[in-house]
């Protein structure tokens, strides 16, 4: 039971990083690889400002501060630079690694005897893993609230149309380039958000962290489509949530089987291949095209 | 003597400059727009007609000369500031619509065309009913299809829904680029009715470049040829009415 509830607090802390990733992956049509590096740049911006002292709270919002500047660097390697967004998004990446360690000072930081946004009274009130859980529902309820109101704004929706086809939003007067910058900064701040909370729920912050968080971010957002076929975009960002918990329930289910740990990567890529294969067999979703368009130039 | 609304003054564009295959395809274009003009633009393929359009958008730079908005150089104004009085529709059904968007979420992004967005609800419920109405003088069931993501359409109802998207907000200028040219004859012929209809009952300044030579002495009430980068003939209403199409054919020759 405990580890259930563990799964599901994870998967809705970790659906942050889903919904950020929704932004461009899904309405811009931008495979953005960012997001492998702001989600430890969150976490160690984060857990370095906590171990010095500051507010979790502050440290918190820095983190995400943090994380917008990682996505605006990679939409200006877009934007101006004309470099493709899948190599834009790795070179940011390649670099914060650099960044992290900088920030930290070494390879890991321990928040251990420090406040975090998880040691206030109530959280300590709850039963162990529900702290996780109550986290994750207020946050993933603000987040997902607050993008449904914003892709329903005359904004938002010059937004989705510059990702579903940009030649006519430019010739609706909509400057695209302007709008791919403020999605992977919002999308990264995000990411940097889901960082922080990360290494303030697990106690530490490390330089490794990053890796393999495409493939779950990407996870839960073809589970949920997988799950839950045809919605609409309000139902959708909700599924990116529970296809985030999906995620981590088959892994623990797997797990349960007998891997170690050292084996998740190997275990969520095949768990995302696995459901990036069925819609292949029912033609629902077209995973083809983003992909395609991350590895040739910007027009 | 009318306004006129667009000047081009010996407007030139290069294309693939320092390299060997640099071309020059527009050779000093003079022309003026004037308001109330539905021009029809015929020439052969190479002959410039869609640069010509793609200077005045913006999309592609005048290397040489001015253009003149009401008298305002707008020579490098960007693309995205000139649709505040320019409007587009593309011979691609695909270029003129969102996809992943209804018919009415297309419609609504039109009627802010060159404005700036805010961050304001949209309004779409308030705008239906005059959306549907709208969508209903396009004679092609376009009216029942409005919460329909606009990938589902065929390709009349989108070039429709792209015309429609174009003049719902009244541009000074609107550019036609063969908008019915990946259309079957009877869809072709129903949407140009509707666009004749529309830019004469509205008196919309429009340009309109077409292959089909009857059309272009059909629609609009002046013509011009252009032959190899350069305006081969400028005709008014009243030598556009005399005119046959072998007649009109004679300038594309030698």
């Amino acid at each position: 039971m405990n580890l259930i509830v563990s799964s599901i607090g994870q998967g809705l802390l970790w659906a942050l990083l889903g919904l950020g990733l929704y932004l461009t992956f899904r309405i811009l049509d931008f495979c953005d690889m960012t997001v492998e590096g702001t989600f430890p740049l969150g976490a160690a911006t984060a857990a370095a400002a906590i171990a010095h002292g500051m507010n979790p709270l502050l440290a918190t919002l820095l983190a995400i501060v943090v994380g917008m500047i990682a996505g605006l660097i990679t939409g200006l390697l877009y934007t101006k630079g004309k470099i493709p967004s899948l190599l834009a998004g790795i070179l940011t990446m390649t670099a914060i690694y650099s960044v992290n360690l900088r920030i930290m000072g070494k390879s890991n930081v321990s928040l251990l005897g420090h406040n975090t946004l998880f040691s206030g009274d109530f959280m300590r009130s709850l039963p162990q893993y529900f702290d996780t859980v109550t986290m994750g529902m207020i946050v993933i309820a603000v987040v997902t609230i607050l993008m449904m109101l914003f892709l329903a704004t005359d904004y938002g929706q010059a937004f989705i149309a510059t990702g579903d086809n940009t030649t006519m939003a430019k010739s609706l007067g909509i400057h695209t380039d302007k709008m791919i910058n403020m999605g992977l900064m919002v999308s990264n701040g995000m990411v940097g958000l889901c960082g922080a909370l990360v290494a303030q729920s697990n106690g530490y912050a490390d330089v490794n962290m990053g890796i393999g968080t495409i493939v779950i971010a990407l996870a839960s957002i073809i589970i949920g489509e997988v799950a839950f076929g045809e919605l609409t975009l309000n139902q959708r960002l909700v599924a990116v949530t529970l296809g985030s918990i999906i995620y981590r329930l088959i892994l623990l289910a797997v797990l349960q089987l007998g891997f170690s740990a050292n084996d998740l990567n190997l275990i969520s890529s095949i768990v995302l291949a696995i459901c990036m294969m069925i819609p292949q067999f029912e033609k629902v979703v077209n995973i083809r095209k983003p992909i395609l368009k991350g590895v040739r130039p910007h027009e | 003597m009318s306004k006129a609304i667009l000047e081009l003054r010996n407007v030139k564009t290069i294309v693939n400059k320092g390299t060997s295959n640099e071309t020059t395809i527009l050779k000093g274009i003079n022309l003026t727009i004037n308001e109330g003009d539905f021009i029809t633009i015929v020439g052969t393929n190479g002959a410039g007609k869609s640069t010509l359009f793609n200077v005045i958008g913006g999309n592609l730079p005048a290397d040489e000369g001015t253009i003149l908005h009401n008298g305002k150089d707008i020579t490098h104004e960007s693309e995205e500031d000139r649709t505040s009085f320019l409007a587009r529709v593309f011979q691609d059904p695909k270029l003129g619509t969102a996809p992943r968007m209804t018919v009415a979420e297309n419609m609504l992004l039109a009627t802010k065309r060159g404005e700036k967005r805010h961050l304001v609800m949209r309004k779409l419920k308030q705008n239906m009913a005059r959306f549907t109405k709208l969508a209903a003088t396009m004679n092609n069931g376009l009216e029942d299809r409005m919460t329909t993501a606009t990938g589902a359409l065929s390709g009349g109802q989108r070039q429709a829904l792209s015309f429609l998207m174009a003049t719902l907000k009244r541009p000074d200028i609107l550019l036609l680029d063969e908008h019915t040219a990946a259309l079957d004859p009877h869809t072709s012929l129903n949407l140009l009715h509707a666009t004749n209809e529309r830019i004469t009952k509205d008196h919309l300044t429009a340009l309109m470049i077409t292959h089909h030579l009857e059309d272009a002495l059909t629609y609009g009430n002046r013509l011009i040829v252009l032959k190899d980068g350069q305006i081969k003939a400028d005709l008014n209403a009243a030598e556009k009415e005399k005119l046959t199409t072998d007649q009109l054919y004679t300038y594309f020759e030698d």
